[in-house]
């Protein structure tokens, strides 16, 4: 049986006023007395639904309103108007069965108690959620346990890496069992042994017990390796909502052949093979249509001096640019 | 989930404070035992009472002054001291921080009322204080030989209600003003205007029966007297039982006025933080 929609986002909305000011010391006077305002759509009448225990990736450039969206469906932002329900509550009533059933990471922001070890902040959230003892005990040892933690929970947070922290963060954050994660920006300023280590901890986690998850991250990493299904929001619109392969397929069906050569060969020689994306002496990166690949690429093996071949998809940094472009474009053209 | 369960859960929410109370005070002492030397500091910006206690000896060495001789002085401030140190509250500058730093998305993330979290970071504080409080209770005892303590036991038990009032008035009028911060990001300015009224009228730098008698009925319509004066004239033995009684109800009144100004402002705060930035 398809699991029912557990993130019904209907129309959602949300404006900011923002106060406006010309610079100099003229202008700051007359603010004084009259200010003036603009209004900014943060986020634009978007729809979707996600189901329980999907993973879904929030895309977009800075500003474009993936953190504005994660906090209404947390609660902590108010629509303008539009709707939205998680598991069945309305977020921003904060009822306390809502707030028992999710639970937000915020990579910038941190509850942990700062002069204190980790274990006396999973302390405080055993209280405050009232989790058995029993229950308690277990989970922190499998949180512990999964984050290969061990004897760091006993150690001030204060002298704590970042990484560190954030696998703590991380527990504090699960301890009560959310069946909805809200992640935003998990692994900012992580290095990169450390943001494989999150990611294989939440898709873990989100395998053993069934949560949704709604992650936004600036590294295309996260997304890719967590979400087979992304939503891309710029400027406050929803511009795609799919797969990684399906968005790649649609806006760049091209695939990429990155050749590397036992001698030097000339550009000229390579273009017959398709667009060039890069050339250096012994080594290529040409753009075929996915249609011709095999043709081509059976042409290249049987011309070119070649010591590897390797055959991708366009990078998805390349196709959200590509898509970003094209939906202001229509945007302005209407 | 049914309407009645509904309604159930948030009630016990409400007191979901109350039973992890205990666990909340144990790590919020913990906290306070982590920042003991801050704290240590913080309580020496607190001993204006022991300031003011040689000058006003000092006036009092030709007679007494308003009915007050250097014995009673003495007890005066070092009680004043002691009030002061039971009912110090900071959440006003923790509300303030959180919203410039935008950390209290986290704490509105809890299944529980940021008001207990904010009351248990004060409440966890005291008995550190107390390590300081104790010894000077017991100089005014030793120093004035008992002479100014109140000698109806019935006050004395009133004098904790008195004392527990006025912690109640510092939390309530904190977290009133530090949730201005959500209007205005930062109310640290207001926290400061608090603290002069507090400073001048509530008995903490002049008793307030040494006031011109112009202003000397003034404190009595403002919260500052019961914050302060009322449970130090209280414990220094200047109230009958029935005038205990009169300022008690009238303390109370200050309560219930505050911790309404503190939920009205708390809640139309939160929805304004809400619209706007969360």
């Amino acid at each position: 049986m398809t699991p029912g929609p557990d993130i019904v986002v209907s129309k959602l909305r949300k404006e900011y006023r923002v106060a406006k000011r010309e610079p100099g010391f003229a202008a700051a006077f007359r603010a004084l007395f009259r200010r003036s305002y603009e209004k900014v759509v943060a986020v634009d009448d978007i729809d979707f639904h996600i189901a329980a225990g999907e993973r879904v990736g929030f895309l977009g450039p800075n500003g474009a309103g993936k953190t504005t969206t994660l906090k209404m469906l947390a609660g902590l932002l108010h629509p303008t108007s539009g709707s939205c329900t998680v598991s069945g509550f309305v977020p921003r009533e904060r009822r306390t069965a809502f707030l028992e059933s999710v639970t937000l990471v915020l990579g910038q922001k941190q509850q942990l108690l700062w002069d204190l070890p980790p274990v006396d902040t999973f302390e405080l959230n055993r209280a405050i959620y009232q989790i058995p003892r029993k229950d308690f005990d277990a989970r922190v040892a499998e949180l512990v346990t999964l984050l290969d933690l061990g004897d760091l929970v006993n150690k001030p947070t204060r002298e704590l890496s970042l990484g560190e922290r954030m696998k703590c963060e991380l527990v504090a954050a699960l301890l009560h069992g959310p069946r909805v994660l809200f992640l935003d920006e998990p692994t900012i300023g992580l290095d990169v042994t450390m943001q494989a280590t999150v990611r294989d901890f939440v898709r873990a986690y989100n395998e053993r017990h069934g949560a949704t998850l709604v992650l936004t991250s600036h590294y295309m990493e996260d997304v890719l390796a967590l979400c087979p299904r992304i939503l891309v929001i710029d400027k406050g619109a929803l511009s795609y909502d799919g797969s990684v392969e399906a968005l790649v397929s649609r806006v760049r069906p091209d695939k990429r052949i990155t050749a590397r050569l036992a001698k030097p060969v000339e550009r000229a020689d390579l273009e017959r093979f398709g667009v060039i994306i890069a050339h250096e002496p012994t080594r290529a990166v040409i753009s075929v249509p996915q249609a011709e690949l095999a043709e081509r690429a059976q042409a290249m093996l049987a011309s070119l001096p070649l010591l590897d071949f390797e055959v991708a998809s366009a990078p998805l940094e390349e196709v959200l640019s590509e898509l970003f472009a094209r939906t202001r474009a229509a945007r302005e053209s209407a | 989930m049914s309407p009645r369960t509904i309604r159930e859960r948030t009630l016990a929410a409400r007191f979901r404070g109350l039973t992890a109370l205990p666990t909340m005070m144990r790590i919020g002492f913990h906290e306070a035992m982590a920042y003991r030397a801050e704290l240590f500091v913080w309580m020496l910006t607190t001993t204006m009472p022991l300031v003011m206690l040689p000058l006003w000896l000092a006036v009092a060495e030709t007679g007494p002054v308003g009915g007050y001789d250097g014995d009673h002085f003495v007890a005066y401030f070092l009680v004043a001291f002691v009030v002061r140190q039971l009912t110090a509250v900071w959440a006003s500058y923790t509300l303030n921080y959180e919203v410039v730093h935008g950390t209290l998305a986290m704490r509105l993330m809890r299944p529980v009322h940021p008001f207990w979290s904010y009351a248990v970071e004060s409440l966890s504080a005291i008995p550190l204080r107390l390590v300081i409080a104790l010894p000077v209770s017991l100089i005014v005892l030793v120093v004035t030989a008992g002479r100014h303590l109140p000698s109806d036991p019935a006050v004395m038990l009133l004098g904790l209600l008195a004392i527990a009032g006025a912690w109640c008035i510092a939390f309530f009028a904190n977290v009133a003003i530090g949730a201005l911060s959500l209007f205005t990001q930062s109310s640290l300015k207001l926290v400061d205007a608090w603290l002069a009224g507090y400073f001048v009228m509530s008995g903490y730098l002049v008793p307030l029966s040494l006031f011109p008698p112009a202003i000397r009925d003034l404190p009595n319509w403002l919260p500052f007297r019961y914050q302060l004066g009322f449970p130090v004239e209280l414990w220094t033995g200047a109230l009958d039982r029935d005038a205990v009684f009169v300022q008690l109800g009238a303390q109370w009144c200050w309560v219930a006025t505050l911790a309404c100004l503190a939920a009205i402002v708390w809640n139309r705060g939160l929805a304004r933080f809400s619209a706007v930035s969360g």
